[in-house]
């Protein structure tokens, strides 16, 4: 849909202004307060910020006012919470293991969803996670735990030798497998955990950027007969943000699941 | 149009590129999808454990793909 809108917008007949395609380089927001100072804050902060008070009062208040017998929102805070118990972590670390990490995983789903949803929520309009520093955080909180876990569980260098030389492989393979291993461990881990919810959000945006562009282009300011891509751009741009609401409880669930899974690695192979 | 430039392409390349190079890992985590789920059909009772292999490999294939992304911002 947005080549054809590119298409049209370059090869049209006379049109009556360029088709401006939203790039990379106009991602991020300009600063909107303390600009100047080492404080100074684009939206992408300030809805951190306001994401963050607002799950706290929200979830402190469920919890403070929880009763025996749940009602309808406890139910709804407790249903969810009990899927990323189950369905999350006791089903990749089992239940003895997990329990401690229910707490982390728990904190790590719902805080990615909410900040990844900020991206559909009307005056937000932007993922919390779409700059690299946010999923940066928490794949690090990540790749410490599952360090912590491994000294913890196997000792340093006995998880080095398990990782790195792993046994029942032929001595040369060693030259080209033990590095590999190494940067699995130490780079491949956290960066594609990072990236993968930070290219998430930033591609989803700037597609329905790109919609709500190339409809502006055609319903108002290229009066011609492509009023009908205009219409069809519009609804490409409401189906695009229903997809990203789904993308954003997806994300969410595949970084708690790879981090369980990561985490998981470092305790020994169960018999 | 001379004889020399029979073709010419204008835009960024980089795009063809990067969709060119998505078709590899694309492949590789249909494949690994699909195999997880043909293995939990043959061995309901495994799972858990084929679910978490699933997602390790899942992880390292669409690092590839997420590799181009970053290409983008990388070399410009």
């Amino acid at each position: 849909m947005a080549g054809v809108a590119e298409l049209m917008g370059t090869t049209g007949v006379a049109l009556a202004a360029e088709f401006h395609v939203p790039q990379i380089d106009e991602f991020l927001p300009p600063e909107i307060i303390f600009a100047g100072t080492p404080f100074a804050m684009n939206r992408i902060v300030m809805v951190r910020l306001i994401a963050t008070a607002v799950m706290l009062l929200v979830f402190g208040i469920t919890a403070a006012r929880a009763k025996l017998i749940p009602g309808r929102w406890q139910g709804a805070v407790e249903w969810l919470i009990e899927f990323v118990q189950n369905n999350i972590v006791y089903e990749v670390m089992g239940e003895l293991r997990g329990k401690r990490y229910v707490p982390m995983i728990t904190t790590l789903f719902l805080t990615i969803m909410v900040f990844n949803l900020c991206g559909i929520i009307p005056f937000a309009n932007m993922s919390a996670n779409a700059t690299f520093v946010m999923p940066l955080l928490f794949a690090v909180w990540t790749f410490v735990q599952y360090w912590r876990a491994a000294i913890r569980e196997k000792g340093l260098l006995a998880y080095l030798k398990e990782e790195l030389l792993p046994e029942g492989v032929p001595i040369p393979v060693y030259i080209i497998l033990a590095p590999m291993q190494l940067i699995d461990i130490v780079l491949i881990r956290p960066a594609s955990l990072a990236i993968r919810l930070f290219a998430n959000m930033v591609a989803g945006h700037l597609i329905v950027a790109l919609c709500f562009a190339a409809t502006q282009f055609f319903l108002i300011e290229s009066h011609n007969m492509m009023a009908g891509f205009g219409v069809l751009t519009l609804a490409g741009g409401f189906i695009m943000t229903l997809f990203e609401a789904f993308v954003a409880a997806l994300q969410a669930f595949i970084f708690a699941t790879l981090s369980c899974v990561y985490i998981n690695l470092s305790y020994p192979e169960e018999a | 149009m001379d004889l020399i430039t029979l073709a010419e392409v204008t835009g960024s390349l980089s795009a063809v590129g990067y969709g060119l190079a998505a078709i590899g890992p694309g492949v590789g985590v249909g494949i690994i999808f699909g195999k997880a789920i043909e293995a939990t059909a043959r061995q309901p009772e495994l799972g858990g454990r084929i679910q978490t292999l699933m997602w390790l490999g899942f992880g390292l294939v669409e690092f590839l793909a997420l590799l181009g992304f970053i290409a983008g911002f990388i070399f410009r």
